[in-house]
């Protein structure tokens, strides 16, 4: 079967733009098949919390008729969901939080908004652990999100439902947000290619905000090539958001013809210590060979702070986070508590009852840290530690351009198995976290199987190198298929 | 543990949250393990490093002091639990 008469949901984001731009098939039939396939999956995966069914359909003929006219934008008429954590005007945005059950937002968030005005159609908003705070999807207030490649398994997290639903093919990119390793970490566990830009590249306004200072939001997709396009989309200065960039979007689909010849690979001596599965770690290997038989220079390299990567982490997002999630006082919007005695009853028992346990355990841990007693010694440390790993990876970019290694530790776990100790699931994120702590761009892409089940390349590379480790990713791509593997009840 | 029931009520107050009484024990369990995870902190030589609050050293800019937003107020009181005349209700504060 040549690749463009592939049924449609088979079908790349790049592929699927070629084909509309032939008259192929138009969006709505695209669009069609898509929602089709969402009805008959996503009961059994839980990957989307809202259908946006009526409206997808209506801008997919809008879509179509401005294609006719000789309009619209680069993604025109090419569909696409939104991880629940970000705001769609008159659309349920529910953060995966019984505190936002019924939060229907008054605006759009400006990725939401960047994407539409390039044409591209929402079909829904994607599960995800409650306010982003999870590695596994299963914080999430409706139930966790599973994996298509064994359901009995998790797709990672907190971006787990955009992982899942482009890994079961029923859209070909979705949106995601990476704090800790939120988009990376689930494209690893679902075979899907995830990429979380520097911080700052992408607009934060209007994606609810976990800890200010490391969330960034990115996409997780099929190849790299279907992210360069998005990226090129999203990217770009937003005077909405305070931290946003001011610095010009290079074209990355262009930036992806570059050469392997040359790149200078650093592989972290850490990062293969004990803790990361062998197979995985041999799966890593192999990807690191296909790298360097094109040319790449592999060249060792010491990040020393790296163990106290999440350790810091978890000071400083904790405490981000309690700041942030101060809002939801139960007056405003969000839920609120039936009968409060007093105002002090309202927000407590409305808070209470709103967040669930990991998110009031991390409220509490960063009103711990931040506490009058404990400042020092917890949360000044932790940013003076952060300094040091951030360092690290400055002194590691003075010799290579970019790092590669693994992006977990082990692939998909089961459901359940590390909700009893949060340290265990923290730790999961071990390989993806400096890069949020230092505010660096990285990319995950599929590099093997081990047992059927995806195991994620990692590429960071220095700020702002998106174009770089894209090139990476987009050449590796071309070299191998394992971005093209597809759990077989969906194929 | 590191934290005891004393401290976890405390920083519950604080935190506004009310934690009820059969998750009370696994609180103070879960919370007295993160702590003694990130203790682990204590260990690093930090003597002289400037603390980072931002990844990009970048600079908060001023912008024009004009109004960009219109009144939205219904739209976005229609998220509120209880409302009347476009306030905000909540218990009586003030006997």
């Amino acid at each position: 079967m040549s690749a463009s008469s592939r049924e449609l949901h088979a079908q790349p984001l790049t592929q699927l733009a070629a084909g509309l731009s032939r008259g192929d098939f138009s969006s709505l039939e695209l669009t069609q098949a898509l929602l089709a396939r969402i009805t008959c999956f996503n009961d059994s995966l839980n990957a989307l919390l809202t259908v946006t069914a009526d409206a997808a359909l209506a801008a997919a003929k809008r879509a179509d008729a401005d294609r006719a006219a000789g309009k619209g934008g680069v993604l025109n008429g090419l569909p696409i969901v939104h991880k629940d954590i970000f705001c769609t005007r008159d659309v349920l945005t529910t953060c995966g939080s019984r505190m936002l059950e019924n939060f229907v937002s008054p605006y759009d968030a400006t990725v939401v908004e960047r994407i539409a005005g390039a044409g591209a159609i929402m079909l829904g908003k994607s599960n995800m652990d409650e306010f982003a705070m999870g590695s596994s999807s299963e914080t999430s207030y409706f139930g966790p999100v599973r994996n298509p490649w064994d359901t009995e398994r998790s797709p990672g997290g907190s971006s787990g439902g955009s992982s899942a639903a482009v890994a079961a093919r029923l859209v070909p990119a979705a949106t995601g947000t990476d704090t800790g390793g939120s988009i990376r970490q689930p494209a690893a566990l679902t075979g899907t290619t995830g990429l979380k830009p520097t911080y700052g590249r992408v607009s934060r306004y209007g994606m609810i905000a976990f800890a200010s200072s490391l969330d960034q939001a990115g996409v997780i997709t099929r190849s790299a090539d279907d992210a360069a396009l998005l990226l090129g989309v999203m990217a770009g200065f937003d005077e909405r958001d305070s931290t946003s960039v001011d610095q010009a979007v290079p074209d990355y689909v262009a930036g992806l013809d570059g050469s392997l010849k040359g790149v200078r690979v650093g592989i972290v001596r850490q990062h293969f210590d004990a803790g990361l599965d062998e197979h995985c770690a041999a799966a890593v290997r192999e990807a690191l060979a296909v790298l360097e038989s094109q040319g790449a220079i592999l060249t060792e390299v010491d990040l020393p702070n790296l163990d106290m990567s999440v350790p810091t982490y978890y000071v400083v997002a904790p405490a981000e986070c309690s700041s942030n999630l101060s809002r939801f006082d139960g007056v405003r919007f969000g839920h609120r508590a039936d009968d409060p005695e007093d105002l002090m009853d309202l927000y407590c028992r409305s808070r209470g009852e709103g967040f669930g346990a990991e998110v009031k355990r991390r409220i509490m841990t960063g009103t711990y840290v931040l506490s009058a007693g404990y400042y020092d010694a917890y949360y000044l440390k932790a940013q003076q530690v952060r300094q040091l790993i951030s360092d690290d990876f400055r002194h590691a970019f003075a010799d290579v351009d970019v790092i590669a290694g693994p992006t977990t530790p082990t692939p998909a776990f089961k459901l359940g198995d590390k909700t009893d100790d949060p340290i265990t699931m923290y730790l999961n994120d071990i390989y993806t976290i400096g890069a949020n702590l230092a505010g660096l761009p990285g990319v995950s892409v599929p590099c093997g199987l081990v047992d059927g089940l995806p195991v994620g390349l990692h590429l960071v590379g220095p700020h702002f190198s998106e174009q770089s480790i894209l090139c990476c990713a987009h050449q590796y791509q071309q070299l191998t298929d394992w971005h093209e593997q597809c759990p077989e009840d969906y194929r | 543990m590191s934290l005891d029931k004393d401290q976890v009520q405390h920083i519950a107050t604080l935190a506004r949250l009310r934690v009820a009484d059969d998750e009370f024990a696994e609180t103070v369990d879960k919370l007295s393990r993160i702590v003694d995870f990130v203790a682990k902190l204590s260990q690093a030589t930090t003597d002289d490093v400037v603390p980072m609050a931002h990844p990009l050293n970048q600079v908060q800019r001023p912008r024009p002091d004009r109004v960009t937003e219109s009144n939205d107020r219904d739209r976005i009181q229609n998220n509120a639990p209880a409302v009347s005349d476009g306030f905000y209700l909540v218990p009586k504060v003030i006997e």
